[in-house]
């Protein structure tokens, strides 16, 4: 058997002080001895090479039109999101693993819905204090005592993840409401499988190109009953503007059904309807990419003009599925985050498979002086933030923004959390020179339909490219990776080094 | 199909056919221009700003007139409507507005014409406003390529009526502007300018060697005429855009069972066109003949729109 290359010979690069995806733990020398073929890969492959192909794919991107909007910056109103060619891979334990905690967690998200909507057993009972659902902007009144065609709330969720270390998963946030991102998904997967082929042959990873057709299927299981066995699916968007407007178009392509705005759509009777060139077709389920207060003038923000008015009467008729269902807010809030073991445990009788970050909540009066004592060391969040905007990185935070952050937290405790930084695992990206250890997350999309739930293999991994920093956001300089599940624990032993 | 689809599909086609016409016209009027003396290639950018019906607005742009100013007028000047630039935008936005109904090939064609224009201030020098043109031509070429790989349905059908509306319109504006060079007043006929001048007509309309072919002839006014109305073997001729209406609403009629006012309109221009002489037109006044085609093909412009709830 040959012996360990050491450091020097694979010569990849210096793991930092964090867990590696590729390398393993800090300090580590070789690659996971699962990996030894892509840490030959990356070995082997000359950079200027990879180079090459990332700014080829980079281009397609930007050819393709797959690109996001940054609110707030009008010169770049239309930018690509930096892809780095070297994948992130999970072995097939670490996968079968986590979906199961995803699954959990996903389930526990649609009973949490069901409740809170219907008979509040969970209030009732004292496992949430009252004010944290009817105090919360998130929680939708109007809706109470509706309930969805076959009682799902959470079609599609993106359960945001962090890693600290080989069995140590962390779910960061919830996103039940319109979690995106997905295109990505399929779009860094055709980039690999154009440009890095070789990896494929290596490697057994669980395609991803199935997501629309499930999609699709799980739309139409949860058509409302009586709807025939061919429902007419539409995603609705808020129009070609929306910085997610790529994805939208993407999703209703390959799935062959309408992409629509709030324009095509009419309600009569509590009937929705779609306006063609031949006259009007009824619509029985919408997967919505409109947030809440902008669905229907009639009951959510009457400003609205991205809406469609009456389109929640024909949801409570229950003659149109929503998709994901109004006033999901309230299970992916932050405030609520911190109670999540607590739900997972109450409504699947198990404890969380899946931890949460160790999460403080400011509103509660000891968590907020221990925050402020430590603001040089958490993460503090806005509650009803998104997209890294609101939030405070103590550790890389210069005085002046911690001092600015103090202010807004004493005036108003309750908007905030606060999280220990973690040590997020890193993944061997391409950098100016060669390769060096870059922060990434992780969010895998869940479908549940009515037949179920299934997590796809695979998600998105973005990656935040500046050195040190943990802040991966598009908004804020991060990118994405592929993100390969393998259908195995790695290629065959005799192909790949052995170590020791 | 939505409504608001199948309107999106018609103006995309229409820019496209703009933009392409637009280049074409610039790049034979680079070509004119090069071949002149200096009033006269001043006179060929007037007219051809007066074909786009651009001329006013060039004017009170405060640009003096001259190759490069009328070519970055009418390729990169985003304050301009008219100009490439714009039109591909309209275009971009139209398709990026029904991306679902385009295929891959036919989005990154507009695409990618776009993203040559987008962020470039000056189409430089005659060769380089040249290479320019030929690029965008290209990839217009590439979505019509990509438009006759997609499905044959209501889509691909939608676009290319709006680019035989479109057509119609852009060959009939270029024969009323430049008619007055083709029947000359006092120039000998078949002098040196005169000869530009028609080849240039031929070669905004990419007809050179077609006329070669149906005609072979030298060049005739007479035959000019004839080719740009009444030839069906001529694409861009009035009557080819015609009969290209027809049998696009025919097939949509097929499709959606959606038909009525703009049928009938086309077909009876279609008839009509193929029944006339271009002697005919030529005795009875070409310039009147064109502004009736002209008026005639915006109301069958509207009729579409109505027939198929556009708006």
């Amino acid at each position: 058997m040959e012996p360990p290359r050491d450091a020097a010979l694979w010569g990849i690069m210096a793991v930092g002080p964090a867990f590696d995806e590729i390398m393993g733990t800090a300090g580590s020398r070789n690659p996971r001895p699962a990996l030894g073929a892509l840490g030959d890969w990356l070995d082997s492959t000359d950079d200027a090479e990879l180079r090459r192909r990332q700014l080829s794919a980079e281009a397609t991107f930007r050819q393709l039109g797959i690109t996001f909007a940054v609110y707030g910056d009008e010169d770049a109103s239309e930018r690509i999101i930096p892809f780095d060619i070297v994948p992130r891979v999970f072995l097939k334990d670490e996968w079968d693993r986590l979906s199961q905690g995803l699954i959990q967690r996903v389930e526990a998200i649609n009973l949490f819905l069901d409740d809170i909507y219907g008979e509040r057993k969970i209030l009732k009972e004292g496992i949430l204090p009252d004010d944290l659902i009817f105090g919360n902007p998130q929680f939708r009144p109007e809706i109470a005592g509706m309930r969805p065609p076959h009682g799902i709330w959470a079609h599609i969720c993106g359960i945001d993840l962090v890693r600290t270390g080989p069995d140590d998963f962390f779910v960061l946030e919830d996103n039940a409401r319109t979690p995106s991102g997905v295109s990505y998904m399929l779009e860094n997967r055709e980039a690999m499988l154009r440009l890095c082929p070789e990896l494929f042959r290596q490697f057994r990873v669980a395609a991803v190109d199935s997501y629309p057709d499930r999609l699709l299927q799980t739309m139409k299981s949860v058509a409302p009953e009586g709807t025939g066995s061919n429902p007419v699916c539409v995603v609705l968007t808020p129009g070609h503007f929306n910085s997610a407007y790529y994805e939208h178009s993407f999703l209703a392509d390959s799935m062959g059904v309408e992409l629509v705005e709030a324009a095509d759509l009419v309600v009569d009777d509590d009937i929705v309807w779609m306006r063609t060139i031949a006259g009007r077709v009824k619509v029985d389920v919408i997967y919505r990419r409109i947030d809440d207060d902008f669905l229907d003038p009639l009951v959510f923000r009457p400003d609205s003009a991205l809406g469609v008015r009456g389109l929640i009467a024909a949801y409570a008729a229950g003659n149109v599925a929503i998709i994901n269902a109004p006033g999901n807010g309230i299970a992916d809030d932050k405030a609520i985050y911190s109670y999540m073991p607590e739900i997972v445990r109450y409504y699947t009788g198990a404890e969380a498979k899946l931890p949460n970050v160790q999460t403080f909540r400011c509103r509660e009066p000891e968590a907020l002086r221990y925050t402020l004592d430590h603001l040089d060391q958490l993460v503090v969040k806005l509650v009803d933030g998104s997209g890294g905007y609101g939030m405070l990185v103590g550790p890389t935070a210069s005085n002046e923004e911690i001092a600015n952050f103090r202010a807004a937290l004493i005036a108003e405790p309750q908007r905030y959390i606060a999280q220990p930084t973690l040590a997020l695992s890193t993944v061997p990206t391409l950098v100016e020179k060669g390769f060096a250890p870059r922060h990434v997350d992780f969010r895998p999309f869940v479908l549940t339909g009515s037949k179920g739930i299934q997590v796809v293999p695979g998600g998105l991994t973005r990656v935040a490219l500046r050195e040190g920093s943990l802040v991966v956001n598009s908004s804020q300089g991060g990118g994405t990776k592929d993100s390969f599940v393998l259908m195995d624990n790695g290629p065959s032993q005799s192909q790949s080094q052995v170590q020791g | 199909m939505l409504s608001r689809t199948a309107s999106s599909l018609y103006w995309l086609g229409r820019y496209v056919e703009r933009a392409d016409f637009i280049a074409r016209l610039v790049e034979a009027t680079v070509r004119l221009d090069v071949l002149s003396p200096t009033p006269a290639g001043e006179i060929a950018w007037g007219s051809a700003l007066t074909v786009i019906e651009a001329a006013d607005a060039f004017k009170a742009s405060g640009a003096t007139m001259g190759q490069q100013s009328v070519a970055r007028f009418l390729t990169l000047d985003r304050s301009h409507p008219g100009s490439i630039i714009r039109c591909l935008e309209m275009a971009r936005t139209n398709a990026r507005a029904v991306r679902t109904a385009l295929t891959r090939d036919a989005w990154t064609g507009i695409n990618r014409a776009w993203l040559l224009f987008d962020g470039r201030s000056s189409p430089g020098g005659a060769t380089a406003t040249m290479n320019l043109l030929e690029a965008v031509k290209v990839e217009t070429r590439g979505f019509e390529g990509a438009i006759h790989h997609m499905l044959k349905n209501q889509a691909t059908w939608f676009i290319r009526l709006g680019q035989a509306v479109e057509r119609a319109d852009n060959t009939a504006r270029l024969l009323d502007v430049k008619y007055h060079i083709l029947l000359p007043a006092g120039e000998v006929v078949g002098g040196v300018v005169d000869r530009d001048q028609w080849t240039t007509i031929l070669q905004t309309v990419s007809a050179v060697t077609a006329y070669r072919w149906l005609y072979n002839d030298g060049l005739q006014p007479a035959n000019v005429i004839d080719l740009l109305i009444a030839r069906h073997e001529l694409p861009r001729s009035l009557a080819a855009s015609a009969e290209e209406a027809v049998e696009l609403l025919s097939q949509l009629a097929r499709r959606t069972g959606q038909h009525g006012e703009a049928d009938r309109m086309a077909r009876a221009r279609h008839i009509r066109i193929a029944k006339t002489r271009s002697a005919d037109i030529i005795v009875n006044g070409l310039h009147q003949y064109l502004k009736a085609f002209l008026e005639e093909n915006a109301k069958l412009h509207f009729a579409i729109g109505r027939q198929f709830k556009f708006s």
